[in-house]
C-alpha cells in the first residue's frame, strides 16, 4: 500500500493503511489539528506589534506564519499554547490567556 | 560446489555476513557474540566488504543504527547476546512495528540475573512477543544456513519483519565443527539484492515510525500480526529454494524418528544432537522414542507441531529458559496450547533444563524418556513442571 496520508482517514481499513504507518509525503501535520489539546491561547495585539519577527523562529510548532517579511495571524489549528512567543515578544504584542472554548 | 571447512558457529555467521555484504553493521560487543563483530571488523579492514561498520556505544544504539540504516534502504545487521538484547528491547519493538527487515545474529546466553555468561534461551525468549521472526540452530551449519535464508524471509513483501538468527552460546558459537560453506557468488545469487519499495533516501519525502494515534495504532498492530502469519509461507518458500540450490533441507522443525514415536521430546537448539544420540540408543532397545527440534519459534508453527505430536502418547517439552509464571516455560506453554485442539491430546510435561549453562547429557535425556514411558504406561502424569539437573533435598521426579 502506497496510499498518501491525505487519502487516509479514520475509516480506512487496516489492509489499506501503509505498512507500519509510513508516510510518503512531507508536511502531513497540516492535515491534523494538533492544537486541539491547548489549554491556554495566545492573542496577537496587532497595533502593538512592531513586526520585529522575534516570535516566529521561536515557535516550536511553526504556528506564526511569516509572509513578505511580516508575521500574520496565529495558526491556532497547530499552536500548542506553550506561550514561548508571549515570553519572547519585547513589545507586549502577544497576550497569553486561558482559552475559553 | 560446497566448500568443506571447519569453523565455529560465530565464524560461520560472520562468514555469511561477509558473503552477503550488508550496507551497515552496527557493532557492540557482548559475550558470547563478540566474535561476530570481531571477525567482521577484520573483513572491513581487509576491504573484503563495502559495509559501513558503525561502532556504537550501546545495544540500544546498535539497534537504533540498524533501524535508521534499513529505513534508508540498505541491509542492516548486528549481533548480540543476553543483557545486550535486553538493552535494545525498546528498539526491537520499533524495528518490528516500523516493518524493517533487519537481521540480528543472536548468540543465546542466560539473561542476567544472577549474572552468568553461559547458554540458555532466556534472552531471545524474552523477546518472543517483540514482533521479530526467530530461527534457531542445532549447530554451526544450521546457524550459517539460517543466516543465508534470513533476509529473503524477512524482506518478503507481505512479511517485512526483522529476524533473529539464534544459536547456542559457546556450545555452538565457540565449538569448531565441520561445516559446508557455499561459494560467494552462489550466496550472493541466492540472497539477491535488497530493493525496498520506499526508503528515506528515495528522493521524495518519507517518514518512518510516526506517532500512532488511537484511531490507527491497533490497525498497524493487526498488520504486524498478519505479517507474522504470512511469514510461515515465506519460510517454507525460501527453505524450499535453499534446498534446491544448496541441497540442505529445512522446515519449521525437524521431526526425528517421529513416524511411529510413542514418547517424544520437543526442544530447541544444540541439545537436539544429544537427544538424537539418546533416541538412537533407546531405539536399539526397542523404545519408540522420537524428537522434534523446533527451528522456527516465531512464527510458532502451532498447527504443524500439533499434527506431528497427535499420535504420540507422552511428550516432554524441554524449556531452556525459566517461564517465571509458576507453571512452566514458554515453549511448553505454546506447545500445550497448540495441542489443545487435538482430538486425542498426548500427555504433556515441561522439563526446564540447561538453565545458565547447566550441562545436559545423554543420560539426562534418557531419564526424561524413561519418565515419559512411565506416564504412557500408567496414564498418570504427576508433576507437570519439572526442573532437571538441579540439586534438591527432595525426591527427584525424573
Ligand atoms: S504559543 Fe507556542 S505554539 Fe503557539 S504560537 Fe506561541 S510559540 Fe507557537
Ligand atoms: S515578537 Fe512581538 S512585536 Fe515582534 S513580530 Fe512578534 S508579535 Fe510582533
Amino acid at each position: 500500500m502506497t496510499r498518501k496520508a491525505k487519502d487516509i482517514t479514520e475509516q480506512t481499513p487496516w489492509q489499506e493503511l501503509t505498512p507500519g504507518g509510513e508516510i510518503y509525503e512531507g508536511g502531513t501535520s497540516m492535515l491534523v489539528n494538533t492544537g486541539e489539546w491547548r489549554s491556554d491561547v495566545v492573542i496577537w495585539v496587532r497595533d502593538k506589534c512592531k513586526q520585529c519577527l522575534l516570535c516566529a523562529p521561536f515557535c516550536p510548532d511553526s504556528s506564526i506564519p511569516v509572509k513578505d517579511g511580516k508575521r500574520d495571524e496565529f495558526d491556532l489549528d497547530h499552536c500548542k499554547g506553550c506561550g514561548i512567543c508571549f515570553k519572547v515578544c519585547p513589545f507586549e504584542a502577544i497576550r497569553f490567556e486561558k482559552e475559553v472554548k | 560446489m560446497s566448500i568443506r571447512e571447519r569453523l565455529s558457529g560465530n565464524e560461520a555467521v560472520a562468514h555469511a555476513m561477509r558473503q552477503i555484504n550488508p550496507g551497515v553493521f552496527a557493532a557492540f560487543p557482548i559475550t558470547p557474540s563478540t566474535e561476530i563483530p570481531q571477525y567482521f571488523a577484520q573483513y572491513v579492514a581487509d576491504g573484503a566488504v563495502d559495509t559501513e561498520y558503525v561502532t556504537v556505544e550501546s545495544e540500544h544504539s546498535s539497534m537504533s543504527t540498524c533501524i535508521g540504516a534499513q529505513a534508508a534502504g540498505v541491509r542492516a545487521v548486528t549481533a548480540t547476546s543476553s543483557a545486550g538484547m535486553a538493552f535494545m528491547y525498546e528498539m526491537l519493538y520499533v524495528a518490528a512495528s516500523s516493518r524493517l527487515p533487519i537481521t540480528l545474529a543472536c548468540v543465546n546466553r542466560a539473561l542476567t540475573g544472577p549474572i552468568n555468561i553461559n547458554n540458555d534461551h532466556s534472552d531471545s525468549m524474552g523477546a518472543r512477543d517483540s514482533g521479530w521472526l526467530q530461527l534457531y540452530a542445532e549447530n554451526g551449519q544450521e546457524a550459517y544456513d539460517n543466516f543465508l535464508q534470513a533476509m529473503r524471509i524477512a524482506e518478503t513483501a507481505d512479511v517485512r519483519l526483522p529476524i533473529m538468527i539464534c544459536q547456542d552460546g559457546f556450545i555452538t558459537s565457540h565449538a569448531v565443527e565441520n561445516i559446508l560453506l557455499e561459494e560467494d557468488a552462489a550466496v550472493k545469487a541466492f540472497v539477491g539484492d535488497y530493493t525496498p519499495r520506499h526508503t528515506l533516501l528515495q528522493g521524495s519525502a518519507m517518514a518512518v515510525g510516526p506517532y500512532d494515534t488511537v484511531a490507527f495504532c491497533m490497525e498497524h498492530k493487526v498488520q504486524q500480526a498478519e505479517a507474522m502469519k504470512n511469514a510461515k509461507r515465506a519460510i517454507l518458500n525460501v527453505s524450499a529454494d535453499f534446498e534446491k540450490t544448496f541441497g540442505r533441507k529445512y522446515g519449521f522443525f525437524e521431526a526425528y524418528r517421529m513416524e511411529d514415536a510413542e514418547v517424544a521430546l520437543v526442544l530447541i537448539g544444540s541439545t537436539a544432537g544429544t537427544a538424537k544420540a539418546c533416541v538412537e540408543g533407546l531405539r536399539e532397545k526397542g523404545v519408540k522414542a522420537g524428537l522434534i527440534k523446533l527451528r522456527v519459534f516465531r512464527p510458532f508453527p502451532a498447527k504443524e507441531l500439533a499434527a506431528a505430536l497427535s499420535h504420540v502418547k507422552a511428550v516432554a517439552v524441554m524449556d531452556k529458559s525459566e517461564g517465571n509464571n509458576g507453571c512452566g516455560g514458554p515453549l511448553y506453554a505454546e506447545t500445550a496450547a497448540a495441542c489443545y485442539d487435538l482430538a486425542h491430546r498426548p500427555k504433556m510435561i515441561d522439563v526446564v533444563y540447561g538453565v545458565a549453562g547447566r550441562d545436559c547429557e545423554v543420560g539426562d535425556i534418557e531419564r526424561v524418556y524413561r519418565h515419559l514411558l512411565r506416564i504412557a504406561e500408567t496414564g498418570e502424569v504427576g508433576e507437570k513442571y519439572i526442573h532437571m539437573g538441579v540439586r534438591t533435598s527432595e525426591q527427584e521426579v525424573l
